[in-house]
This record gives structure tokens, sequence and C-alpha cells, in this order.
């Protein structure tokens, strides 16, 4: 290397000045870094906002799915889910690697009040009188309710059922705790019309979990009807399907990141003439072309840096908020129909490294490539205009 | 040299123009066209008892969004949350989504006894 030490040094001493350097051009032109960091903020907040509410959502229903029963028989009839008739458990249990299956009672019940979904279900383990009822935290706490407190409801036939709430139910997840209403078994068939003899689904009990599958697959020969679900399939499904909808969400936003892309390409290729000159005054002192890309990299990175962190902080405030955000709906898709409930905020490496490479790894492109061109200019041209 | 690029965006930008006249004189075609085959099939989905126009056939509640229900999306298992790829496209129609101030229902209780 044919550079004049005093100017530059060798090694890491190169680029701790470089980097004091970048510290002082960025505090110099801080007008116009600041509404840079604040547009590019805004991009990476709602990629941000879509990337972890996503895993907010999945986690949520893998949690969900974490108390469920490994695997749950249905009942199909006229292709939709039927009834199942309590007997069906008989021919279940003679499968070898059973050791039991249970029925279940639980339905759904639309409020007549708020239109919304609740979730009516029978407590394994636990006796509830006929009248009786527990609910959520989160369902009470909207309504206004504590244990003690009535509950109005419409039974099967239409006329009003009144259920005294004598407790709060355990829940799992925010979803549980926003729209499960736990209620006797006398209750449950008196609000859902489900006759004696009847259950909502079976439940086995398996010994050995590698042979879900086979299980599954003796349940379908045996009976046609019969519709196994294994509860691993479901957290498949539920991780595709959220990638898959914040994929699509997020082809929407590609739009602004690529305007903002743009952007920063422009802002890069066409450099100020105070920045040209900046940039011929150091080639002439003694720079090469390598360390005022390197510069312009560190400046990029520290642009990026600070609007990484603002973006990443306002998605994760806003995500804090126990208020409905613009994306969740289109994540939820029907599933809006439930109470509102809020899945909180989830942020892992993966959803940041996601995040780097959509935002950051364009701008450093964007930014550095132009700075390069820029760099190769001479500098006494650029120094007498 | 800047006239030869004046006058190669203005050809695009004409180009484009004619492109875009192009597409919408097709769009009135096919209308047309579309009206009488309307007009044939009108009297077969009266005759099947069509609904809806079918546009997603994964979910039976976005196949058929006239005829769902608030319960069928979730039949999985208990509090299941939806999940077929169509849902987050055909969103539940007005009359089954929820009432807008859920904070304030009537049905609030009385309270401890």
């Amino acid at each position: 290397m044919s550079r004049e030490p005093q100017t530059m040094g060798y090694g890491g001493h190169r680029h701790l000045r470089v980097v004091r350097y970048v510290a002082g051009s960025l505090r110099r032109r801080w007008r116009k870094n600041l509404v840079v960091v604040w547009v590019y903020g805004l991009v990476i907040f709602a990629l941000a906002s879509v990337v972890f509410l996503t895993q907010a959502l999945t986690r949520e229903s893998v949690a969900s799915l974490s108390a469920a029963p490994e695997i749950m028989v249905q009942r199909l009839s006229a292709g939709r889910h039927g009834l199942t008739p309590v007997q069906d458990a008989g021919p279940l249990t003679r499968i070898a690697g059973v050791r039991a299956a249970l029925p279940r009672l639980w339905a759904y019940h639309t409020d007549q009040a708020t239109g919304e979904t609740l979730l009516l279900r029978v407590p394994e383990g636990r006796h509830l009188r006929d009248h009786e009822a527990s609910a959520g935290a989160e369902f009470l706490r909207r309504r206004g309710m504590a244990p003690g407190g009535s509950l109005h409801l419409h039974a099967h036939a239409g006329e009003p059922l009144v259920l005294t709430i004598s407790g709060v139910a355990p829940t799992a997840t925010p979803l549980e705790s926003a729209a499960l209403v736990e209620v006797s078994e006398a209750a449950f068939r008196a609000l859902t019309g489900m006759p004696e003899g009847h259950a909502t689904d079976l439940v086995l009990r398996v010994r050995n979990r590698r042979e879900l599958t086979t299980i599954a697959a003796k349940i379908g020969e045996g009976q046609a009807a019969a519709r196994p679900i294994i509860r691993d399939e479901l957290v498949r499904t539920y991780t595709s399907v959220f990638n898959w909808r914040s994929g699509i969400i997020i082809a929407a936003l590609l739009v602004p990141v690529l305007a903002f892309i743009l952007f920063a390409w422009d802002k890069a290729a066409g450099l100020s003439p105070d920045e040209q000159r900046e940039i011929g005054i150091l080639k002439a002192i003694g720079w090469e072309t390598s360390d005022v890309v390197l510069l312009k990299c560190y400046e990029a990175l520290g642009v990026s840096l600070a609007a990484f962190l603002l973006g990443g902080a306002l998605a994760v405030a806003s995500l804090a908020l126990p208020q409905p955000f613009a994306v969740l709906p289109a994540l939820l898709g029907w599933s809006t129909l439930y109470p509102p409930f809020w899945p909180g905020v989830a942020v892992g490496a993966y959803q940041v490294a996601t995040l780097f490479f959509l935002v950051v790894f364009p701008y450093l492109v964007a930014t550095v490539i132009p700075a390069w061109r820029a760099a190769t200019i001479d500098p006494d041209r650029v120094m007498r205009t | 040299m800047r006239r030869t690029r004046s006058a190669v965006f203005f050809t695009l930008v004409a180009l484009l123009a004619a492109l875009g006249l192009l597409a919408g004189l097709d769009a009135a075609r096919r209308r047309s066209d579309g009206e009488a085959r309307f007009a044939s099939n009108r009297p077969i989905a009266r005759w099947l008892g069509v609904t809806d126009l079918c546009l997603f056939t994964d979910a039976r509640y976005t196949r058929h969004p006239s005829l769902a229900d608030r319960h069928s999306p979730f039949q999985d298992y208990p509090l299941a949350l939806e999940h077929f790829p169509s849902g987050s496209l055909v969103l539940p129609p007005a009359h089954l989504a929820q009432a807008q101030h859920p904070e304030a229902p009537p049905n609030a209780g009385r309270g401890p006894r």
C-alpha cells in the first residue's frame, strides 16, 4: 500500500479513523441525516410491524395448540363437521397404541349483544353446577363483570339463559382469555342443542407419539366418516399460513420499500457539490478510493443502525399497545370474528434478519455503489468547480 | 445526443399510451362478450340455485361467503385460528362482522351480589 502513513495509518487504526471522520460528517449534516433516518425508520416500522405480528400470531397459535391433545377425531357429515356419537369411542380404543378415547364438549356461540364468536366448553376434571359458568379474565374485563355477576345468553331454542359467573377460568393464551366461557354439561346442551349421547369430538390418548400417523391412517381405514386431526400437522399449517399472509402484505409494502431505495440511490448518485468537494479534498490529501468507499459504507451503516433502532422500537411500541393494528385484520382473516385479542410482541433473530435483508442490505448497496462511482472522480476537477 | 434521448422517451410514452388505449378497447369488447355470457349463465345459476360467485375453492366459507356463519372457520379444535389462504383475501361479509363498540355491550353483568 502506497498510502501516506500520517493521513490514514494501517489496519484497525484506519477503520477507527474513518469511523471518527464519519461521526463528524454525520454531525455536520445532521438535518439531512435526520430526515433520512426518519423516512428510513418509517419504512422499517411498517415492515417490522408485519414481521413481528406474524411471529406473535404464530406463537399464539402454537401456544394454543400446545395444550391441545396430540390427536383428535372428528366426524364428517355431509362434508362438514358433524356431531360424534359417544359410542364411536369404543372401536377407536381397540386400535393398537390407543390408550383411551375421550369425548369432548365444546362449541361456538354467537353473543347476540356483540355479534362476537365465543367458545363454550365443558371443563374436564372440574365440576360446574347447572347455572354456573366461569370465563376468561379478558372476557370478564371487557364486559365489566366480576365473579358473582350474571351472564345473559340465548339458549338454542331462543329462550334467554342466565348463568352466574363463579370464577375466572384458567387460560393459556390472550384469545382464550377473551373468548372462553366454561359451562356445565346441562347448560352446554341447552345452549347448543347438542343431544345426549353426542360429543363435539373425541380425544385420543396414545402410548407412543411416533405411532400417531399410523393410528390416524388406521382410523381413516376403519371409519370412513372419521377425520383424524394430528396436532403437529396443525402447528405446521399455522406456521405456513401466517408466513403466507405476511408475505402477501410484505409484497404490498414492497412499493414503499422500492420507492425508498430509489430515493436512497438518487440521493447517493446525485452527490451535492459540497459532498463532491469533500471527496475531492479527501482524495487530494491522500485518501484512496477504497477509503472513500469505506467512509460511505460506515456512513450508510450508521444511518441504517439508527433507522433500524427507530423503526424497530416504533414497531414494538405500537404492538405493545392494546389497540388493534391496521395489519392485524389482514393477518387474522376470519379470526376477526372472535372478540378482539392482542397477541403481544414476539421478536426473534429470524425476524431481525428478515428485516435486515429486506431493507438494510438494499440500502447499503443503493448508497455504496454510487459513492464508489463518485469516489473515482478527479480531485483537481472537483475542487476547481 | 439530448434530442435523441428525448425522442426515445417520447416514443416510449406514445407506445405505452397506445398500449393503454388498446387495453381499454379490449376490455370494452370483452365486457360486451361477457354480457352475453352472463345472460346465458343466468338461467343455469337460477336452476342450480347458486348463491355466490365462486372466487376461491379452498374453504367452505370463502367459496360461498353469503352462506358462511361465524363458526365454520374454526372447527378444527377449540379457538382454532382461521387458516385457509383465501381467508385474508375474502374477509367476513358485513352481516357477520361484529358490533362496532364491543367495549360497551348491553349484556354487561350486574357485578357481585
